[in-house]
């Protein structure tokens, strides 16, 4: 079986920095991928190049065996239809002087996708648990969940096979995070949705992934099911990052 | 050493902070955790005299018996740095980008009076403390930004301070390094060292250093107690069951 989203051999360099060495991923339809690791390790590099914002110096990135590069928004408008984004920080990513409905709706006006786009916005706003009229108001009326789930709303406005996630948590506070995790769980599975989540969160990546990679100096040092690697890491960044997570457990329940 | 009573941090028609009172002893650590737009960073503004022109903030608050409500510059100078020290959120935006971090360590030294080459020596040792030794000739951004926190720990330390206030000092940073700065932390405040209140809105940071949390919620302090205590409280009941569904199990 071909898989839905392919890179081969992903190599980066930055003057004498390798950020990214000779790395491989293969995303299913529908599955849910994580890629963790500390900071500097090559997460966001690896993103960037997935999403085609940036040009390997090795490696190919392909969608259904077609090959990604980066080029004019003419030229990705076929791939953008399909692999969409989520941001970091929600307080960042909108335009604050577009109001809500223009804003979720920009996808579909940018990548020329037909329809109603009134319509559809009305419907990702409900799929993302906010209210239709949400579309009418402006980006600051909301709080940093809520402009979190306007920005999977977006994202999720063409129709994509495969959302990229970069850190989509980390700026929220824990009852809204596992909010976020959940409707992105859920909108995974109600679409068929690949997730492809970058995150030191491994709570977030246990909560939300089948799969994990672990990078370390931009080479990949472990992968597996996330079960098996979170239960036995057999690689020593794999178990630091796990031990390193405080956690609630000493006090009792 | 610190006695906080009645305080509030007003716009004009709301409280961002709804009379608050609690009090930190000597070289106590207390947690202060609250969702956002709890009142948490409106709280620390208040008590470090740092509070937005434009907020109007009322109540007491005595620092080792000095009210600093309203108090000026003339009050705040043999407070600052020496009685009370910050370490804030984001260390890359908390470090001066032009200036070597060993001069940034030396200068609260320097401004105490402190002779050139011995504020110099005692930048060194204390960022040899935090485990920074032979950075000081180093820029911030040549630093990491765990590195670069450490040195706000060292420049808030370079003072002496009896309470240490630390503002989300880790969740900026990932999990390993995060950390180490929490090992930092623990290392350099507790009995007979500095107080510390570390505000955060993760349960398991508070409870990692912490014997003790306040709790806040729009803008008023809903529980205050032992650690094991609060976190029965079923006013937390969704916050833990929340970090106890995305915590790691293995």
């Amino acid at each position: 079986m071909t898989p839905l989203l392919q890179a081969e051999g992903l190599t980066r360099r930055y003057r004498d920095v390798t950020a990214l060495d000779d790395v491989s991923l293969r995303l299913g339809a529908g599955e849910r991928v994580a890629v963790v690791g500390e900071s500097g390790s090559g997460k966001s590099t690896l993103a960037r190049l997935l999403l085609a914002l940036d040009t390997p110096d090795a490696g190919t990135v392909a969608l259904d065996g077609r090959p990604v590069r980066p080029g004019s928004a003419r030229s990705l408008r076929w791939f953008r239809r399909r692999v969409q984004t989520v941001p970091q920080d929600p307080g960042r990513s909108f335009n604050p002087r577009m109001r809500v409905g223009q804003a979720v709706a920009e996808p579909l006006a940018c990548l020329r996708v037909h329809g109603d786009h009134t319509a559809r916005v009305a419907e990702l706003l409900v799929a993302v648990g906010l209210e239709p009229d949400a579309a009418t108001r402006w980006p600051h009326e909301f709080s940093g969940g809520q402009r979190q789930r306007l920005a999977i709303a977006r994202a999720l406005a063409p129709r994509p096979d495969v959302l990229l996630a970069d850190e989509p948590v980390s700026a929220l506070d824990v009852v809204v995070r596992l909010q976020v995790v959940e409707l992105l769980a859920q909108v995974s599975a109600a679409e068929g949705l690949a997730l492809l989540v970058v995150s030191h969160d491994l709570g977030v990546v246990q909560h939300l992934c089948d799969r994990v990679l672990v990078l370390e100096a931009g080479r990949v040092v472990e992968q597996g099911p996330v079960p098996q690697v979170f239960g036995a890491p057999a690689h020593p960044v794999t178990a630091g990052l796990l031990d390193a997570v405080p956690t609630l457990e000493a006090v009792a329940p | 050493m610190l006695r906080v009573h009645d305080l509030s941090v007003a716009l004009p028609g709301r409280r961002l902070v709804d009379g608050i009172s609690f009090e930190v002893d000597a070289g106590e650590r207390v947690g202060v955790v609250g969702s956002s737009g709890a009142g948490k960073s409106q709280l620390v503004g208040a008590l470090l005299g740092l509070t937005p022109a434009g907020l109007r903030v009322t109540g007491s608050v005595r620092v080792e018996g000095t009210e600093v409500v309203g108090a000026g510059p003339a009050t705040w100078r043999p407070l600052r740095g020496r009685v009370t020290a910050l370490v804030a959120q984001d260390p890359g935006t908390a470090l001066d980008p032009l200036s070597r971090v060993g001069r940034q360590v030396a200068l609260p030294l320097r401004a105490q009076g402190v002779p050139f080459g011995q504020a110099r020596e005692r930048a060194a040792a204390l960022l040899a403390e935090v485990g920074l030794a032979g950075t000081d000739r180093r820029f911030p951004s040549q630093l990491s930004g765990g590195q670069r926190q450490r040195v706000a720990i060292a420049l808030a330390l370079a003072g002496a301070p009896r309470l240490l206030v630390a503002d989300e000092p880790t969740s900026a940073l990932d999990p390993t390094v995060q950390a180490g700065v929490l090992d930092l932390l623990d290392r350099v405040t507790g009995p007979d060292r500095a107080a510390l209140l570390l505000v955060t809105h993760d349960l398991a940071v508070a409870t990692r250093l912490c014997t003790r949390l306040l709790v806040l919620a729009g803008g008023r302090l809903v529980a205050d107690g032992p650690v094991a205590e609060v976190l029965t409280d079923p006013l937390l009941a969704d916050v833990v069951a929340a970090s106890r569904a995305l915590a790691v199990t293995r």
